[in-house]
């Protein structure tokens, strides 16, 4: 008998009678009294900024100092003007190595936690997101959930392909305890919501 | 005396450096408070998650199938595993088979359990840990401390002189953030030229077929989006239904492990990359036994929040590596035993029975009481010392008598005043400690007084 069988053998022979699942209409989770106020605390509290753009997104960026002196711009995003890197058409995402800066959409963003969710559409262009020095997300104020259970009912899972919760910028404690940001992933992260 | 008293005691040699990793440790313990403070239906949410967990291991067989079944329609390999050995194999012949020279790993404690890293570098692999507190462990060669926080036992300077000796940096330099910058260029070097990453898995999918990792560096997914062979290793009973469940359990993992409301990097993999193959290796290293266990068989339902360590006394005070397992704390000392009782017999006393842990366990494992049922088993199996083994002889016969008990109560209340102090400090017990002053009655001559006023 292979490994297979012989593990699922045991786990059935070991299984403990059958124990019903929890209904899902028992969460609705947390919800907040203002949604946007709540998301924006929620990402500064994990280390991001979140700014809320009224006028173009082209404005938006240029208010960032890292947007204005970086050089290599990537972006999935339409209206960036400083772009001059397609992830998308990446044959190989090493080359993705070197970029400075990078804006990308996401589809919905959680007030809980501030964690906004991308997909990488199926490309190999995924890697900029954590090659990037500095990082920027556009999401559409409209999609603003409460919580985890709101994200899961309205995201949509890329199968095949990738898709990651980001919340805030990379980070370590590692070294005593000490909270460090820009770990192996982005220095910084704004999120930028569209009004 | 146990190996992890022996461990502990030279631990505890170092009083200041005890004292500060004490505290390092409950400021941890602080900020998972204060996040959950802020979840009003936390209770709630650890109650569903239990259940959720409870009902998984009742039909888990079937998820292992069914996420068998949707991991291979997006294109993954699946494995299974029977035990460490078993597992070693599969992934170096992954490797060995694509020419495999450079892998990146990020943090998996089962492959830590199964001595990966090692049975790889035999092989003429290089194996970079590449999570920061691993590679500091993987540079000194020792294993994790912590199963979240890898080198929560070493200070700033210390990591300082190993980063100059390893990375160059200037010596004296200790300042964390300095040190970081150091790990960030000199691993972005390896994850450029690696040529596969391997991951652990948090939570896998059964309804979906996907995996899905949790990170705050985004070692993973710089591991995984370069390179483009991704092994993903997983125990058995890391399955979850469904997504609606994994909302459940995405709330209290990070809250309870480092008090942040989400893990910066919460990655769904579902099938390999463009041009790339996902493996999934599946696990079952005496899982299984201990499914068959009922009374611990809780403990599978463990997601590795590390909140059972940061709250125990013990662990606090006397460190990961006293436990001599991958995995130290409460939960590993529930955990190990099963695969060597005799070994690991110290590991279920290593503990007040406080029940701190399960307290903050967020997915209601009975800790303290499984460690309970492990002196019990263990003494069985003949496996305590004789001493703990008299004494509890003696114990149980005073008590199931209650005029030998009362005799004993008397005894002990006239002469424990008279005896010299030093006799206390004989006991592992008493050393740090003064006893009370004796009271001149006990309870039930209290008792009975009151009842004839």
């Amino acid at each position: 008998m292979g490994a297979r069988d012989e593990i699922l053998n045991a786990v059935r022979a070991g299984s403990p009678p059958p124990v019903a699942l929890p209904e899902e209409a028992r969460f609705r989770g947390l919800r907040y009294p203002d949604l946007r106020d709540q998301f924006a605390r929620s990402v500064a509290a994990v280390g991001g900024t979140c700014v809320f753009v009224r006028g173009s997104l082209e404005e938006a960026l240029l208010a960032l100092p890292q947007y204005r002196s970086a050089a290599k711009v990537a972006s999935l995003v339409p209206g960036v003007e400083r772009a001059n890197v397609d992830p998308a058409a990446v044959a190989d995402p090493h080359l993705l190595r070197d970029v400075d800066f990078c804006v990308l959409a996401a589809e919905l963003g959680v007030a809980e936690n501030g964690a906004v969710w991308i997909t990488n559409h199926g490309g190999l262009g995924r890697a900029v997101a954590f090659l990037t020095q500095q990082l920027a997300i556009v999401l559409r104020a409209e999609t603003l959930v409460h919580n985890m259970h709101e994200a899961y009912q309205h995201i949509s899972i890329p199968r095949p392909g990738f898709g990651v919760f980001l919340s805030g910028p990379s980070k370590t404690a590692d070294i005593e305890q000490a909270l460090v940001i820009g770990a192996h992933g982005a220095r910084s992260c704004t999120v930028l919501v569209l009004e | 005396m146990s190996a992890f008293s022996e461990n502990a005691q030279a631990f505890i040699a170092d009083g200041p450096r005890l004292a500060w990793h004490d505290k390092a440790i409950w400021f941890v313990r602080q900020k998972r408070d204060t996040a959950r403070a802020a979840v009003p239906e936390w209770e709630e949410l650890r109650a569903t998650a239990s259940q959720i967990k409870a009902h998984t291991l009742s039909r888990l067989a079937g998820y292992l199938e069914q996420f068998e079944a949707n991991a291979i329609e997006l294109g993954a390999v699946v494995h299974w595993a029977r035990d460490a050995d078993e597992h070693n194999r599969i992934v170096h012949e992954i490797l060995r088979e694509r020419g495999v020279k450079r892998l990146v790993k990020s943090k998996s404690m089962l492959t830590e359990e199964c001595h990966l890293n090692p049975y790889l570098e035999e092989r003429g692999i290089e194996v970079v840990d590449t999570d920061l507190g691993e590679r500091i462990v993987q540079f000194r060669h020792e294993p994790p401390s912590h199963i979240v926080m890898p080198a929560i036992h070493l200070k700033k300077e210390e990591i300082g002189d190993l980063f100059h000796e390893k990375l160059g940096t200037p010596q004296g330099l200790a300042d964390p953030k300095a040190l970081t910058e150091a790990a960030r260029q000199h691993l972005r070097e390896k994850f450029l030229a690696a040529d596969a990453g391997l991951t652990g898995v948090n939570f896998a999918i059964a309804e979906t077929g996907g995996i899905v990792v949790c990170t705050n560096e985004g070692n993973a997914d710089l591991g995984t989006s370069l390179p483009p062979l991704h092994i993903a290793c997983m125990g058995i009973e890391k399955i979850v239904p469904g997504t609606r469940e994994l909302a459940v359990f995405l709330r209290l993992l990070a809250r309870s492990a480092t008090g942040q409301p989400i893990t910066t990097y919460t990655s769904h993999f579902h099938g390999p990359r463009p041009a790339g193959e996902l493996h999934v290796v599946i696990v079952d290293r005496g899982r299984s036994k201990i499914l068959g266990r009922s009374e611990f068989r809780a403990s599978l339902k463990c997601i590795r929040c590390g909140a059972c360590l940061n709250t125990c006394p013990v662990y606090r005070r006397s460190g990961g590596h006293s436990y001599g397992v991958t995995v130290p704390g409460p939960i590993g000392s529930t955990l190990a035993p099963h695969a060597d009782a005799a070994k690991y017999a110290g590991l279920p006393f290593a503990s007040t029975l406080c029940g701190s842990c399960s307290d903050v366990c967020p997915v209601h494992v009975d800790l303290h009481h499984q460690l309970l049922a492990w002196r019990g088993e263990l003494a069985r199996q003949g496996l305590v010392p004789l001493g703990k083994r008299i004494v509890s002889r003696v114990g149980a016969f005073v008590l199931a008598r209650s005029w030998l008990y009362q005799i004993a109560g008397k005894l002990v209340r006239w002469v424990v005043p008279l005896l010299p102090a030093r006799l206390l400090r004989a006991n592992a017990w008493g050393r740090q400690r003064d006893l009370p002053p004796m009271p001149r009655e006990s309870f039930s001559e209290i008792w009975r007084k009151r009842g004839r006023s």
